[in-house]
């Protein structure tokens, strides 16, 4: 089946006509040269974008269910755009072994919706002290490239700087939580004045820096690749601009939360604002958005983080860590970002689908948009306002921190490998 | 006032208004019949999540005295595992029929979430929670402070009062400094930089690293209680370094004002922070604090319960 894109601007560039079939993009024309297809979509004054890839999802299946399945993670995925997501670690199994990997990426095949890429645990169970079997996870079906131990930081330095050394041989990269234990212990939220009159636990910069600064060291002792998920500090950004000054070969992500909202939500005590890292000063989030601006960050990548309502309707202190992202990761990038500072549709497109999908080491998503490129895209209204309503997410959970914010351009449309796989609207 | 989760909750002339009633329900701790019969027909649910007898049988005297009925509701629930869910617990006490819940929690926050919750309709007294706040504490500290210092005054204005410990850790020094701001004391927070919050600088009040250097200034000290687990946590090499520096004994009592008062929330570590010499001086006012807790709490509930119809 054909499907014509009529009248899109392409990256927020000049209109084209762009006609999909059989998976791939089979032509590019100006605006009324292509009149035959089975499906036309009227696009005019939306954007099209690669189909976002996010290196950074909790589909927490297996084992919490009740929380997301990938189906339901899949189907949140296409209405924030996605076309790829990477499944983190941490699931009941652990993601440590070839055995569960596949099953992750068989389960996400089945959805149709996207293709789900399996992160493999760093060590066995996440515990930090045993390395998993890296080289069957990147061999299996799988072909896992990326290794974290989200939710937990590859503390041991030996244990660290094995597996930098480990995943040369295969093209991958660590994914590091950092994170120094002894200065987060039972930690609730950023360690500041604020933490200090709500008698809340702090979570210093510094125990994100430390990691970051020993790792960025590693990386470079060992030649390997490095990636830093959700930097949420000013002082990982300086480290971040000199590594990347001296070459070194580590990138890293923000997430759309530590983009936007700083630690005055925690105020009240309300549990959707808790998460890990925590929300910083509003100085660190402004350095964030500079630093994603100058590619001293390199991708947004949303740590969605689905929690059942028990978990998260409690006192602060026992509530769950984690806040949804996949379907409002896009609409914050475009209010912060593009309708916020000077920060373009190809901007976007590179740190939300391009250099992802690089990162991952998938070539077949984050493709240039151009006749041949595989048909995984997304489009935008740039443009419209609206509210957002937690009720009405396709996700199992509810933890959606941007309830009743205001936000500025969303997707609309979600083309995976040809075929939509969400339209706004209806189908 | 709605609720007293925080001494935020409070207005200048609220804090004072608790502080005048309290004063005439002092009055009722002096009679043969300590009974009034003003919350007959109310109840008062005293929920725990956390051991405190002290503050229970306080806060139990005080309602009884009203005459309100008093239950007690135990849910002990460590910080690991969750325990008995918070929700759960308060619509139980909805469906009891509590007007008034006096909750002490290990979590910070949870009062303040128990009173912004829909779950309850009852009004929410904050008994402590988790490192935040202790108001009914603060109130109390008040009340002696103005019945024993500035008995002709309404508010503070004039004195300076030192808190001395653990601020980092308590819930008794956040509401302090809040209400003496609030009643225009001066308030200085003395302790080691490992027990000061961060962000002390734009608290506002002084703060020192020097007990020595402050005794002659102040007309009050507030020694707080050096918790058993901060004693192997790197906060100090030794109780006894604590001890020494920022212990109060007889020699730096000596160097206080001669009118100066001693004051502690309890339970005391004898010998740690207080010696046993300066806690039964007579500048010492530690019983004082625990019968006007009574009648601070006994104000507290009238404020709060009598305006409603019943």
């Amino acid at each position: 089946m054909s499907l014509l894109l009529s009248k899109v601007n392409v990256y927020g560039e000049a209109a084209k006509d762009i006609l999909v079939n059989g998976g791939e993009i089979v032509e590019i024309k100006s605006p009324g040269a292509i009149s035959k297809a089975d499906k036309v979509l009227d696009c005019t004054n939306k954007v099209l974008l690669p189909g976002l890839v996010d290196l950074h999802t909790h589909l927490r299946q297996p084992g919490r269910e009740d929380a997301e399945t990938i189906l339901s993670g899949a189907r949140a995925a296409t209405r924030g755009g996605y076309t790829a997501v990477h499944a983190m670690a941490n699931t009941d199994p652990v993601a440590d072994s070839a055995g569960v990997v596949e099953q992750v990426f068989g389960l996400g095949e089945d959805t149709q919706l996207v293709s789900v890429y399996p992160v493999g645990a760093v060590t066995v169970e996440l515990a930090g002290k045993q390395l998993a079997e890296l080289k069957a996870m990147a061999d299996s079906k799988a072909q896992v490239r990326i290794f974290s131990d989200d939710g937990k930081c590859v503390e041991d330095s030996v244990i660290m700087r094995r597996a930098l050394e480990y995943v040369k041989a295969f093209d991958g990269v660590i994914a590091q939580h950092a994170q120094e234990g002894r200065l987060t212990l039972n930690a609730q939220m950023n360690e500041s004045a604020l933490s200090s009159t709500l008698g809340l636990t702090g979570w210093p910069n510094v125990a994100e820096e430390a990691i970051v600064a020993r790792d960025i060291l590693l990386c470079e002792l060992v030649n390997s690749r490095l990636h830093i998920c959700h930097a949420s500090t000013r002082g990982t950004v300086e480290l971040l601009k000199r590594a990347k000054e001296k070459k070194i070969n580590v990138t890293a992500e923000v997430t759309p939360h530590h983009l936007l909202l700083d630690e005055e939500y925690v105020k009240g005590y309300d549990p959707v604002f808790k998460v890990n890292p925590p929300l910083r000063h509003l100085d660190d989030v402004i350095s964030l958005r500079n630093a994603l601006a100058e590619g001293i960050i390199d991708v947004v990548a949303t740590d969605h983080a689905p929690h059942p309502k028990e978990d998260k309707e409690t006192e602060w202190a026992a509530a769950a860590f984690g806040m949804l992202g996949l379907e409002n990761a896009l609409s914050v990038v475009s209010t912060v970002m593009v309708h916020g500072q000077n920060f373009s549709w190809r901007d976007v497109a590179r740190v939300m689908s391009e250099k992802p999908a690089e990162i991952g080491r998938k070539p077949e998503h984050g493709q240039k948009i151009s006749e041949g490129a595989r048909a995984n895209l997304c489009l935008v209204d740039p443009e419209v306002e609206f509210i957002v309503n937690a009720g009405t997410s396709v996700s199992l959970s509810r933890n959606n921190p941007y309830q009743g914010m205001k936000f500025k351009g969303k997707p609309v449309a979600t083309i995976f490998k040809g075929n939509l796989t969400y339209q706004e609207g209806g189908n | 006032m709605k609720h007293l989760y925080s001494i935020n909750n409070l207005s200048k002339s609220e804090a004072i208004s608790i502080l005048d009633t309290a004063k005439s329900m002092a009055e009722v701790g002096g009679k043969a019949v300590k009974k009034l019969p003003t919350l007959l027909g109310r109840t008062v649910v005293n929920l725990f999540f956390e051991d405190s007898t002290r503050t229970r049988i306080s806060f139990e005297a005080a309602a009884k005295r009203l005459s309100a009925d008093v239950i007690t509701f135990s849910a002990k629930g460590s910080s690991v595992s969750k325990g008995e869910n918070l929700k759960d617990t308060a619509q139980t006490l909805e469906a009891i029929g509590a007007d008034a819940v006096v909750i002490r929690h290990w979590a910070s926050g949870a009062a303040e979430t128990l009173a912004q919750s829909n779950w309850i309709n009852a009004k929410v007294i904050n008994a402590g929670d988790g490192t935040h706040e202790h108001p009914t504490q603060a109130l109390l500290d008040a009340f002696t402070l103005r019945e024993s210092l500035a008995p002709n005054q309404k508010d503070l204005s004039g004195l300076k009062i030192g808190i001395v410990g653990d601020i980092l850790h308590s819930r008794v020094a956040r509401s302090n400094v809040l209400l003496l701001n609030l009643l225009n004391a001066q308030c200085v927070l003395i302790a080691p930089p490992t027990l000061l919050p961060i962000g002390i600088e734009n608290w506002n009040c002084q703060y020192s690293y020097d007990l020595d250097s402050q005794l002659a200034e102040l007309d009050a000290v507030m020694m707080l209680r050096v918790q058993q687990e901060r004693m192997n946590a790197a906060f100090f090499p030794s109780t006894r370094e604590y001890s020494r520096d920022f212990g109060l004994n007889s020699t730096r009592l000596s160097q206080m004002k001669p009118q100066s008062l001693v004051l502690h929330p309890g339970p005391m570590n004898r010998g740690m922070e207080i010696t046993a010499e300066v806690a039964d001086s007579n500048q010492s006012v530690i019983r004082s604090q625990v019968t006007n807790g009574v009648s601070v709490r006994m104000s507290v509930l009238y404020h709060l319960l009598s305006g409603d119809a019943a």
